[in-house]
């Protein structure tokens, strides 16, 4: 089956500062996939790249089989990210930037109200954008991102800020996008609580490909040796 | 649903944005008129030398008011995150682009529509409003687009409002000076067969600048 996701012998730097080096992963159809990793390990710039948002330096990078560097286009209609920022137009209205990014994505209105329903956003879709709680406006990002049902989703810390209710939320929809066969990839700083959403952990530490995985093979001692450069033995790469 | 109407939803958002906001249009108009204001107090300006003064004057403070919207452009958008969210959308870099040029005119032209009857009750002199509109048209458009071009380059710089004139002057040159001459012979009454081929440079180098412009702004949006 073809992958969702290869990255072969990926490099970026950002001057002298290498962000990542020479990694390499293939994530399958239906896959939902953790990635991991300290501060400054690489895993915005690999998301960033993915969404076709960074140019890599070199290494090949594919999206539902498409090259993001010659065919960026093409991906970005394939797939949904979540970002650290939201996306959304703090001067419009949830239901404004729906119909919005509707529209780029070529989608009709009425959709806007389904993801609004699954993010529960009903009752906020009147409310500006800057009008929301952190929370709120975490919930309206991933309305946005699921709004043209992506086979990728692509998700950077996507439960930040979110309270119980949106995190719960949030597991009934990756369980969701699992059984209809998306492909989500995720980067975490809560790994604890969200491992059960993951089948498989991606770990980065300093710009490598540190551990590659079942999730469940992840806890936390592991994950701190891991990221401490030990237990060399566990990696599966 | 048609690129068109892809543009068309694009505008009427950075359009929407901006009339909820109001951020750059009351900053840009206040500046203007400021602009006029002290134009109207350090000259002694007559009728006779007003004629020839007049163009001058006037674009000064257009494209002073320009410089200060476009280094608003991407930079408000890039401030609050959305222009990810924007260049993330399957959409063709070159229709984001042609959907700024288009938000930048309309901004330009409510500035100077506002601003070219206050310049005719502070210097009491009447100016011929059909044919200035067509030259304001043709001349903000020239200097839009490469403005757009070089707004997007400067809102990754920390410096962005310093260097997006340092970037736009020197290359919009021509279009200021075509600009103010054919503004100078719609002022005079000049016949139109002496103010016809600054118009068509003028046209030349919207069509020109639009289209490098529009082939080169994914360099300039790339992080």
């Amino acid at each position: 089956m073809k992958a969702a996701i290869r990255v072969d012998g990926l490099e970026k730097h950002y001057g002298l500062t290498a962000a990542l080096r020479g990694i390499g992963f293939e994530v399958g159809p239906g896959q939902v996939c953790v990635l991991l990793g300290p501060n400054g390990s690489g895993k915005t710039t690999l998301l960033k790249i993915l969404a076709t948002l960074v140019r890599p330096d070199r290494g090949v990078v594919e999206v539902g089989g498409y090259d993001v560097r010659r065919q960026g286009r093409l991906v970005r209609n394939i797939i949904g990210v979540v970002g650290h920022q939201t996306y959304l137009y703090e001067e419009l209205t949830v239901a404004e930037n729906l119909r919005f990014y509707a529209r780029m994505y070529r989608v009709p209105d009425r959709r806007t109200r389904e993801v609004a329903g699954l993010l529960g956003l009903e009752d906020r879709l009147d409310d500006r954008v800057r009008a929301l709680s952190r929370g709120f406006q975490q919930r309206a990002a991933l309305a946005r991102a699921l709004l043209h049902d992506p086979p990728v989703l692509l998700l950077d810390e996507p439960t930040t800020g979110l309270d119980a209710d949106g995190r719960r939320r949030f597991a009934e929809i990756v369980a969701d996008l699992r059984t209809r066969g998306r492909t989500v990839l995720f980067s975490s700083h809560a790994f604890e609580l969200e491992r059960d959403w993951a089948d498989r952990a991606l770990v980065l530490s300093a710009g490598r490909l540190v551990f590659d995985g079942p999730a469940a093979d992840l806890d936390a001692d592991v994950l701190a040796g891991l990221l401490a450069g030990k237990g060399a033995d566990r990696v599966r790469v | 649903m048609s690129g068109f109407d892809r543009l068309a939803a694009l505008v009427a958002k950075d359009l929407l944005v901006e009339l909820r906001s109001r951020e750059v249009a009351y900053s840009t108009l206040v500046f203007a008129l400021l602009v006029l204001l002290i134009f109207n107090f350090a000259f002694e300006l007559r009728v006779e030398n007003l004629q020839a003064l007049a163009p001058g004057v006037l674009w000064v403070t257009f494209i002073f008011a320009a410089v200060l919207a476009l280094s608003r452009l991407f930079a408000a958008e890039r401030d609050r995150g959305a222009l990810e969210g924007l260049l993330l959308c399957p959409v063709d870099r070159g229709t984001i682009y042609l959907a700024k040029l288009i938000s930048a005119v309309v901004l330009m032209l409510a500035v100077e529509a506002v601003a070219v009857p206050v310049f005719i009750a502070l210097f009491g002199f009447n100016l011929p409003l059909v044919p200035l509109g067509l030259v304001a048209f043709l001349g903000s458009l020239g200097f839009a687009s490469v403005g757009t071009l070089f707004s997007a380059l400067a809102a990754h710089t920390r410096t962005r409002e310093g260097l997006l004139p340092l970037l736009l002057f020197p290359i919009s040159v021509p279009v200021i000076i075509a600009t103010v001459k054919a503004t100078g012979g719609v002022v005079a009454g000049d016949p139109w067969d002496l103010t016809l081929p600054w118009l068509q440079l003028l046209a030349g180098f919207d069509v020109l600048f639009i289209g490098l412009s529009y082939l080169v702004f994914e360099l300039a949006v790339e992080e």
